[in-house]
């Protein structure tokens, strides 16, 4: 979404993913904030952070090609996890549970615990809001058709420039509050957004690039390959999710749901 | 059709000493060019003669240029495109521009109102029923002549007084060519300014008050409908049409 609006390559994902973990758990750590605030207050903080990014460094870059903001994101990526590191070194923090969503269980032959099924249910939820106001909003609409055509929005008489700003805060809140999701499951430190663009990555490329609906259902089925992959195959799962991404360039260069670049 | 028959509220578009480049290459050099309130005006010219060129200069898309665009007696200079757009011009491109992430019906509301004399959906629908069967589509599900007919309401619900219409005939049949032709005289008899870029001669002079003939980036004749008529022959064979 940020790239088909703003024409940026956003590769800063994976840090925000952990800056949104890790912030979560300082603030348990040194004030104590429960996990059901953090899940509003992160999001907010990682707006502010994106906003600042984007007024800052990624609107000097617009007019350029959109290889300069990929590599400053990325830039900006090493720079954060470093920091983090520098700060908090690499050890983990630890991030409990949260009260009340402990415990496991069975749904036929397979375990869960009860967090990953509110995180699942949670992701959804948020899918189906962000979906919801995609198409069902004038604000979503605009982002649509600006995504499709900025030049013909702007000539439509819409201010495209103006909503750029919002757009990118709300993405890199969303990867925030991505990283807050994850933060009881994982171990939170300053390498855990690393794995994590990888796969954002082949979720985006087997999806379409700019495709909305695509990276939902490429977000799927990616999980679904490395979940069975690993009862099957083990670590080499990984590897079964770059064999997908290779398999759909190769019958469908633009991604399932992308479109062709007109020529 | 509405009730209001605007004796329009007086914008004229000038274009004065308009030069525009491509990097090094110039194409277009110091067109002088006027479309007053309610005039239907056209671009004839062949394939690479700058048309397209002076429709996006006008509508502040192409950026690299010279001289001067006014439009309702003040300067536009570095306008935004958006800024154009809502003081009252209205693109329809030569793709016609129809979003297929948005259904027919979000195509048509997607610009902002502009102008106080902006038609309704209502009555967009009831110019165009097709359109309202159609719109829950997705807008580019629409055949050529229809999204051509999307393009044009479009810009006429955002209330816009000028349309930069870019060969709005190209490759639709005759009967719709025609009825495009009747969409034109009914928006004029409305007060609205048409600045229209057509290839088509034989259509242009159906619609047109006055034709500026366009060769290498320069005006070369500008000339009202009845005498482009006469000379209709004479004049194609000048620009090599």
């Amino acid at each position: 979404m940020i790239f088909g609006v703003l024409g940026v390559v956003n590769f800063s994902h994976g840090a925000c993913y952990m800056l949104g973990a890790m912030i979560a758990a300082i603030l348990l750590r040194d004030t104590g904030m429960t996990f059901w605030v953090a899940l509003v207050v992160v999001p907010l903080v990682m707006f502010l952070i994106g906003v600042l990014m984007e007024r800052l460094l990624v609107q000097w870059l617009l007019k350029l090609d959109p290889l300069y903001n990929f590599l400053l994101t990325f830039g900006l990526t090493l720079f954060t996890v470093d920091l983090v590191k520098r700060q908090y070194g690499v050890s983990s923090l630890a991030y409990p549970v949260p009260a009340g969503l402990g415990g496991r269980v069975s749904l036929g032959s397979v375990e869960l615990s009860v967090y990953q099924i509110f995180a699942a249910a949670f992701s959804v939820l948020v899918c189906v809001v962000v979906w919801l106001v995609l198409t069902k909003t004038r604000v979503g609409m605009i982002v649509r058709a600006s995504t499709e055509d900025a030049e013909r929005s702007r000539a439509l008489g819409i201010n495209v420039a103006r909503w750029v700003t919002p757009v990118f805060g709300f993405g890199i809140a969303l990867a925030g509050l991505a990283g807050v999701l994850a933060a009881p499951t994982r171990s939170v430190n300053a390498d855990m957004g690393s794995f994590f663009v990888i796969i954002l990555f082949a979720i985006v490329v087997i999806g379409g690039l700019g495709s909305i609906l695509g990276a939902v259902v490429a977000g799927f089925l990616v999980g679904l390959v490395e979940a069975y992959g690993q009862g099957y195959v083990g670590q080499f799962s990984q590897v079964l999710i770059f064999v997908l991404m290779a398999l759909v360039i190769l019958f469908r260069p633009a991604g399932l749901f992308g479109r062709e670049e007109a020529a | 059709m509405t009730e209001k028959r605007t004796a329009a509220t007086g914008s004229t578009l000038e274009l004065s000493g308009l030069s525009a480049w491509y990097g090094e290459a110039r194409v277009l050099s110091d067109v002088d060019l006027t479309v007053a309130p309610g005039e239907v005006v056209t671009l004839v010219g062949r394939n690479g003669a700058g048309k397209t060129t002076l429709l996006r200069s006008v509508m502040g898309l192409h950026r690299q240029v010279q001289g001067s665009v006014s439009w309702d007696g003040t300067d536009l200079g570095k306008a935004s495109p958006d800024k154009r757009a809502r003081a009252g011009i209205g693109w329809v491109p030569d793709d016609r521009g129809i979003y297929s992430t948005l259904s027919v019906a979000e195509n048509l509301q997607l610009p902002p109102v502009t102008g106080s004399d902006a038609w309704s959906v209502e009555q967009v629908y009831e110019q165009f029923p097709v359109l309202h069967e159609r719109r829950d589509f997705p807008g580019t599900k629409l055949s050529g002549g229809e999204q051509q007919m999307l393009a044009i309401a479009r810009v006429l619900r955002m209330g816009s007084r000028l349309l930069l219409l870019d060969e709005p005939s190209e490759g639709l049949a005759p009967v719709i060519v025609q009825r495009i032709g009747e969409i034109i005289r009914q928006i004029k008899d409305q007060g609205v300014s048409v600045l229209l870029v057509e290839q088509n001669v034989k259509f242009a002079s159906t619609v047109a008050d006055r034709h500026y003939l366009l060769a290498q980036g320069r005006v070369v004749e500008s000339l009202d409908n009845d005498s482009f008529q006469e000379r209709t022959t004479e004049l194609l064979e000048y620009l090599g049409m």
